[in-house]
Parts: C-alpha cells; sequence; structure tokens
C-alpha cells in the first residue's frame, strides 16, 4: 500500500511560487493500477516523483507497506519504521532501500545510450553483490517478461520507441520491485506501441502483483488498464475513485471534459454549439443525455418507454464502453411528444437506473 | 639522413641533435602537462557540473569559487600567466625555468580550458538519465561514474582532443622561460639564423602533430557515440545461451 497524505510541494523561483502539489492525499492499494490524469502543469509528475523523493515534499507523509513511513518536515525527511514509533532523520541508506522497491519509467526512456540492453537491464544488479552469472540469468529473466531476448546486445539507438519502453521495463523491475511509477510511459509513442506496452504492464500487474502507478493525460490509457483514477488540476486532487464511477458518473467539470475527450460525446457539445438539425429542436423536443450501466439496459430500454408513453426518441449519439469488464452506456436522445409524456417518460428511466441529464428543452413552455 | 634530404633542408641535418632535442623537451612538456591538466580540468568540471543549481551535489558557494577561478585563469595570456607564475612554479618544481619550470605555467594554463571543456560535456548529459539512475538507487558516485562519466565519453574524447591541440600550441611558447621545445628551435635556430628550412620543417612537425591527435580523437568519438568502445562478450547473444 502506498498511503500519501497531505503532501505538498511549492516550487520557489525568483518571480513566483508554484504549488506544484498542494495538500494531497491517496491510497494506493497493494496490486492495483492507479491513474493519475491532469493536464499538462497540474503537478502529476510531482506528486508521483513524492513517492520515491525525487522531488522532496515540503510537507506529509508517505507510508509504504513493508517498508515504513517517510515525513517531510522543514525541508527535512524522517522515517518511522512499519509499526515503530518515533522519528529519526532518513538515512541515504535507507532512501536507496526505498528506492530499490519502487521501480519507475518515463516518457522519454532515460537510458543509458553507450551501455546495450543487457547493461542497462542489469544496472541495479551490478555492484549490489549478486554473482555475474545470476545477474546474467535475471537479466534474460526479465528480457524474457518483455519479449526482447534477441536484442539482448543491440544499443538503445538500434531499438524502436516501443522496443526502448520494455527495456526501461525490464530495467526497471530487474531487482524485484513491488511498486512501478510510469510517468507518461505512452506518451511518445505511436498507437501500436502504446497499446503494447499498456497490455505488457497489465500483464505485469497480473502476473508479479505488480503496484502501477501511472500518469497520463489521456483518458484512453486510464480505461484500458486502471482499476482506479485520481484527478488531478492545479496541484489538488479533485476527483477520485474507481474508473467506472468517474466515468460513469463525472464529477468534475475537468473529469467530464476527460471523459468525453475519451468516448466522443465530446461531439455532443459540438452539435449544442452549432445548433445542428441532428438535435431536432424545432418540434418541440427535449434532448437528453442517459448513461446506463450494468443494472440497466439501453436499446430495450428506448423502445420500451416510446411504446409505454407515446413519445419518438431518437438516437443522436450512441456509445458503449467496456470499463474493467463492465458495460457502460451512454446515450443522446431527443425525445418528442406531449410535454407531461416527456417528463414521465424521463422519470421512468430515472426510476429503471438510468442517470437522465436534460441538455436542451425547446419545449413552448 | 638521406642525400636528398640534407640537400632539401641543409640547416636541420646540421643541427639534427638540438632538433631531437626539441622534439624531446616538447612531448616532455605535452604528456606530463597534459595528464595534469586531464587530472585536474576533469576533476573541477565534474565539480561544476554537480555544484551547480540542481546538481547532484547543489552547492553554491563551491560552484562560485570554481567557477570564478576558472574564468580568472581562462582570461590571463599565457606569455603572460608564464611570467606570473614564475615565484610559484619555483616553489612547486624548485626551478622556474627548463622543461620543469614550464610545466607548472602549462597546467594553469591549460586546466581552464579542459574544466569548460568537461563541464560542457557533462552538461549533455540527459538529466532524465541522471534521474533514472537516482531512482534506481544509484548513489553520487554511481551518478558520477556510471551515467555523467560513462555517457559522455564521446564528448569527453573531443575535449581531450581539443585541449591537447591547444596545450601543444602552448608548449611552442614555453620557450619564454628556457624550456626548449619545438616553438624555441624554431625561433633560436630558424628565424634568429634566418634558416627558412628549420621553420619550415617545425611547421610541417607541428601540423603532423596535431592532425594526428585530431584524427585519433575523431576516429574515438565517432566509435563511441551511443556504443561502447569494446564491446564486452557477456553482453552477447551467443555467449549467453
Ligand atoms: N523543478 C521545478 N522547478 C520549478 N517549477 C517546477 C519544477 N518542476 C515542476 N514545476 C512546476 O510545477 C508544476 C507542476 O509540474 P508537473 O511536472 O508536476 O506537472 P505535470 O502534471 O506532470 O505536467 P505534464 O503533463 O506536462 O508532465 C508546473 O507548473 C511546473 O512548471
Ligand atoms: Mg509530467
Amino acid at each position: 500500500m502506498i498511503e500519501i497524505s497531505h503532501v505538498s510541494k511549492t516550487f520557489t523561483a525568483k518571480e513566483n511560487n508554484v504549488a506544484a502539489v498542494r495538500d494531497v492525499s491517496l491510497t494506493i492499494r497493494d496490486g492495483e493500477v492507479y491513474g493519475i490524469i491532469g493536464y499538462s502543469g497540474a503537478g502529476k509528475s510531482t506528486l508521483v516523483r513524492c513517492i520515491n523523493f525525487l522531488e522532496k515534499p515540503d510537507s506529509g507523509s508517505i507510508a509504504l507497506s513493508g517498508f515504513g513511513t517517510v515525513t517531510a518536515a522543514e525541508g527535512k525527511l524522517y522515517f518511522t519504521p512499519e509499526g515503530g514509533k518515533g522519528q529519526t532523520p532518513l538515512s541515504e541508506k535507507k532512501l536507496k532501500s526505498l528506492r530499490g522497491g519502487i521501480g519507475m519509467i518515463f516518457q522519454h526512456f532515460n537510458l543509458l545510450e553507450r551501455n546495450t540492453v543487457y547493461e542497462n537491464v542489469a544496472y541495479t544488479l551490478k555492484y549490489s553483490g549478486m554473482k555475474k552469472d545470476e545477474i546474467r540469468k535475471r537479466v534474460l529473466e526479465m528480457l524474457d517478461l518483455v519479449d526482447l531476448r534477441d536484442k539482448i546486445a543491440s544499443y538503445p539507438s538500434e531499438l524502436s520507441g516501443g522496443q526502448k519502453q520494455r527495456v526501461a521495463i525490464a530495467r526497471a523491475l530487474a531487482n524485484n520491485p513491488k511498486i512501478l511509477l510510469s510517468d507518461e510511459a505512452t506518451s511518445a509513442l505511436d498507437p501500436g506501441a502504446t497499446a503494447s506496452i499498456l497490455s505488457l504492464l497489465k500483464d505485469l500487474n497480473k502476473r508479479l502483483g505488480l503496484t502501477i502507478v501511472l500518469i497520463t493525460h489521456e483518458m484512453a490509457v486510464v480505461k484500458e488498464i486502471c482499476e482506479r483514477v485520481a484527478v488531478m488540476e492545479d496541484g489538488a486532487v479533485v476527483e477520485e475513485g474507481l474508473v467506472y464511477d468517474v466515468f460513469a458518473d463525472p464529477k468534475q467539470p475537468i473529469t467530464r471534459r476527460f471523459v468525453e475527450s475519451s468516448n466522443g460525446m465530446g461531439n455532443l457539445q459540438k452539435l449544442v454549439e452549432q445548433n445542428s438539425t441532428l438535435l431536432d429542436k424545432s418540434r418541440n423536443s427535449v434532448l437528453l443525455r442517459c448513461v446506463y450501466g450494468k443494472d440497466a439496459v439501453g436499446d430495450a430500454l428506448i423502445s420500451d418507454v416510446s411504446r409505454k408513453f407515446a413519445v419518438n426518441m431518437n438516437i443522436v449519439l450512441a456509445n458503449v464502453e467496456m470499463l474493467q469488464g463492465s458495460p457502460l452506456g451512454e446515450l443522446v436522445v431527443s425525445i418528442t411528444g406531449e410535454s407531461g409524456n416527456i417528463d414521465e417518460a424521463i422519470a421512468f428511466m430515472r426510476n429503471s437506473g438510468v442517470r437522465v441529464e436534460v441538455i436542451a428543452d425547446a419545449r413552448v413552455a | 639522413m638521406p642525400e636528398w634530404l640534407e640537400n632539401l633542408m641543409p640547416n636541420v641535418a646540421a643541427y639534427t641533435d638540438k632538433f631531437a632535442e626539441s622534439l624531446s623537451a616538447t612531448f616532455q612538456m605535452f604528456l606530463i602537462s597534459g595528464l595534469f591538466t586531464f587530472l585536474f580540468g576533469g576533476i573541477f568540471g565534474i565539480l561544476l557540473t554537480v555544484t551547480r543549481r540542481g546538481g547532484i551535489m547543489e552547492n553554491p558557494v563551491l560552484y562560485q569559487v570554481v567557477d570564478k577561478v576558472t574564468n580568472v585563469f581562462r582570461s590571463i595570456p599565457f606569455i603572460i600567466l608564464l611570467i606570473f607564475l614564475i615565484p610559484f612554479t619555483r616553489l612547486i618544481t624548485g626551478t622556474a625555468i627548463g622543461v620543469r619550470g614550464a610545466i607548472v605555467p602549462l597546467i594553469f594554463g591549460a586546466t581552464p580550458f579542459f574544466t569548460r571543456q568537461v563541464e560542457a560535456a557533462l552538461a549533455g548529459v540527459d538529466p532524465g538519465k541522471v534521474e533514472a539512475a537516482t531512482a534506481m538507487g544509484s548513489g553520487k558516485a554511481g551518478i558520477i561514474f556510471r551515467v555523467y562519466l560513462h555517457e559522455a565519453v564521446p564528448d569527453l574524447i573531443r575535449a581531450v582532443t581539443i585541449t591537447s591541440i591547444s596545450l601543444i600550441g602552448l608548449t611552442t611558447m614555453a620557450g619564454a622561460v628556457g624550456a626548449g621545445g619545438i616553438g624555441s628551435f624554431a625561433i633560436n635556430y630558424g628565424q634568429n639564423l634566418h634558416h627558412q628550412d628549420i621553420v619550415n620543417v617545425c611547421v610541417i612537425v607541428l601540423l603532423i602533430f596535431v592532425s594526428l591527435v585530431q584524427s585519433i580523437g575523431n576516429i574515438l568519438a565517432k566509435r563511441t557515440t551511443n556504443h561502447s568502445l569494446f564491446q564486452k562478450k557477456y553482453t552477447l547473444q551467443e555467449e549467453t545461451k
């Protein structure tokens, strides 16, 4: 478990200070894939870099199961052993051992260019007291894991972006950490390589029980592999929860924007803005957005409702997502008919577990 | 010396011993001062890199001191430095003249230059690599040797090359303190005695020497870019199967 409590970090510059992380508290469970999403400058990297203390928080504490708690205060770091009491200054040795238990991968891979794939993967093992043939065994094991055994003697400059990220993953996991931090690891990759890296991460998460903290600015990535997600804006976590719940019912405007950007519902905004004929406002219609989950079935509902309440329902946009194995449907329908019937229809749908939101109401009052 | 060469440059033939002596003096000055220059310049260059703002051992005071001292010595023309350092040189080597007297000023003249070159080479190492190494638990020594110095090898080779060439230039001025060498041979036996062939030969020898250093540097820099100089056998696939 990674327990981040009340972590803050401000960068002080000559002209202005930047509060990159403001009082963030999060709990990341063992073995889960946890997404952190936000726009550029939201503080995602800074927050995640506080987990392995590449960045020293100004205040707050981070507890890691199997290690202990590190508390930041007045520019110094203090260590409290697990289940123990009292604080001692965090020694260089402790810090190194903490980092040894956390792997990290980056957007630009950060491989050593003058080292072969083998030497890169062996980086943490060399000078660690491990014997040469043990190191070789481990390196081969890691390369098999990322499916790159044949590139063992290549240099990074001879690899594609996706292959480089695979080497970086093998390197990060070589000394068997329980946690992997991924800072925009797929942002520099094409869609194909992105998909393959994501499925590799998911696979490693399942097979090794690896906890993954994954920073991204693409909701598609979160959707693909995360169980839970935190949305960051301006240094703070503004929304947090199961990916399914966040998708089904985004609370914050920024979350909604992320969700829409990933499912085509963003087009709705454009249709409304352009006053599109698709929306069919002329005939006393009401434009609805319906979100339905595993308990309700959208399409059947449409025909059901239109029969029961003698209204016409016209589907403008429709989308179904599979999130963590559960379907999430979203419909934008324009509903026409008698005003009273429309109200009853909406109430009926709400009662059947569909979240209904009125986007535009063109009925004459 | 073959006859045709003797005819081509009669005066060089007449001073073969002196010429050989000069060559040897130049080489001695170059090798000894080069060794210390690369050592001290390397250390100072690393110091500047790690103590600068955001460096792995941030230390503004130490950075400022090394930075300023480097600048001061860089801005003094070598011929002035040569005489300015005479008392200090005498203190260190016991004499301020001859090859031994020239070594100290040569080191002082070339070290600041090499320091800047090393600083620039290390600045070319992507900070992301340093960050990755830190995240993997590398300590300060690990980052300096396994990341900075290791990744900057091609640029460091270029730095050594260009510093060597400038050092060769400096040794020719060392004649001012009676250190001998090609430079003073060209002046004393060539220019002063009006033996143009001696001057010509000195130019050619220096030209060959400089070109040689430059070519070796270029080849090594190229070979070490994105590549280690000698690939270790254990990384090869055949070995591991
Ligand atoms: N070393 C630093 N010095 C000063 N300011 C910094 C530093 N690192 C980050 N910041 C500032 O802190 C804020 C958060 O930066 P951070 O890198 O955490 O954002 P991010 O969410 O990761 O963005 P991106 O998606 O672009 O990577 C930004 O305003 C940035 O300018
Ligand atoms: Mg970032």
